[in-house]
């Protein structure tokens, strides 16, 4: 088998195996929800553990984000946009349900 | 000095002195900065969204709007087209025929066109049912945050066209072919951000 086809199969594998691990992580999700086993909050922390792994797996396998030194520089402007958006979103929710529970 | 050499000084905007592949990367790391710039604006829609989540003013509530079914095949339609994309992304690497580089494309623009259908039949029956807009916080920060992703489906799909026809009239330009790997990198970050959305406004709002 020649390189280029090679290096084919490896792209077509990666896609493969990130639409079953989506299609696997949003069903889990959404039956989490549908039949309900867990408490209201115990299924929220699941949909939002589910969420988060499934991020990563279209990072991973349809994004190409990964470890290598090829996508190093892809990696550190996603994990530096993590890090902006986790601080922006993190303080806005503390910072208003903070103002709301003194206007109570 | 030879005349055909070029120094770069100070700012370097892709001029002579890079080769076309340097370009090519270039060209797709640029895009990767939009990408999380847009990312960002999402962010902010979706702690606005969690900040009037409960502001509901009296009328429609998250459980009593959204519905499991539709949620789920719209999920469902949206993976798919990244799949049929990454397809299309595989036959553009491997240089295969231009047809099929079409039929991905064209499926992938189908299985978009679905999601907006599907999508816009929701929002109308929440119309229906008296959620709309102007009617309480809640329902405010929802319209500016989901339709938002569907506005950009819908760009994505309007790109996708655009991009068929240069890829019909230039055939396999190098610019058209960075034009497209431009494309999926957008549609793949579309799906990412679908994911967000059906996990906190949709699932956790049908949580009771």
């Amino acid at each position: 088998m020649s390189a280029s086809a090679r290096e084919k199969r490896r792209e077509i594998r990666a896609y493969v195996i990130g639409y079953g691990l989506a299609l696997a992580l949003t069903a889990a999700a959404f039956a989490a929800v549908r039949w309900r086993g867990f408490t209201a909050s115990a299924t929220l922390a699941i949909v939002l553990g589910l969420a988060l792994v499934q991020l990563i797996v279209h990072f991973r396998f349809f994004l190409h984000v990964s470890l290598s030194r090829a996508s190093r520089d892809n990696l550190g402007l996603v994990l530096f946009s993590a890090l902006i958006i986790a601080l922006m979103v993190s303080g806005t929710l503390v910072i208003l349900f903070n103002l709301r529970q003194r206007m109570m | 000095m030879s005349a055909g050499e070029v120094i770069p000084t100070g700012l370097d905007l892709g001029g002579a002195s890079q080769s076309a592949p340097e370009r090519a990367a270039t060209g797709v790391q640029g895009f990767w900065v939009f990408l999380m710039s847009d990312a960002v604006i999402f962010a902010l829609l979706f702690a606005t969204y969690g900040v009037m989540l409960s502001r509901t003013a009296g009328g429609p509530t998250p459980a009593a709007v959204y519905k499991i079914g539709p949620a789920f095949i719209e999920t469902l339609i949206l993976l798919t087209s990244s799949f049929t994309f990454g397809m299309a992304s595989v036959t553009l690497n491997d240089a295969g025929p231009r047809r099929r580089l079409f039929g991905w494309m064209s499926v992938t623009l189908l299985l978009g066109a679905a999601f907006l259908g599907m999508e816009l039949r929701d929002f109308g029956a929440m119309f229906s049912a008296g959620a709309y807009p102007t009617r309480s916080g809640y329902l405010s920060a929802f319209f500016a945050l989901v339709p938002l992703h569907g506005l950009h489906v819908l760009v994505g799909a309007v790109w996708m066209v655009v991009m068929m026809v240069q890829l019909r009239v230039f055939g396999r330009d190098a610019q058209v072919m960075l034009n497209i790997r431009r494309l999926a990198l957008f549609w793949h970050f579309l799906d990412i951000v679908w994911i967000a959305i059906f996990s906190v406004v949709y699932l956790q709002g049908l949580i009771r």
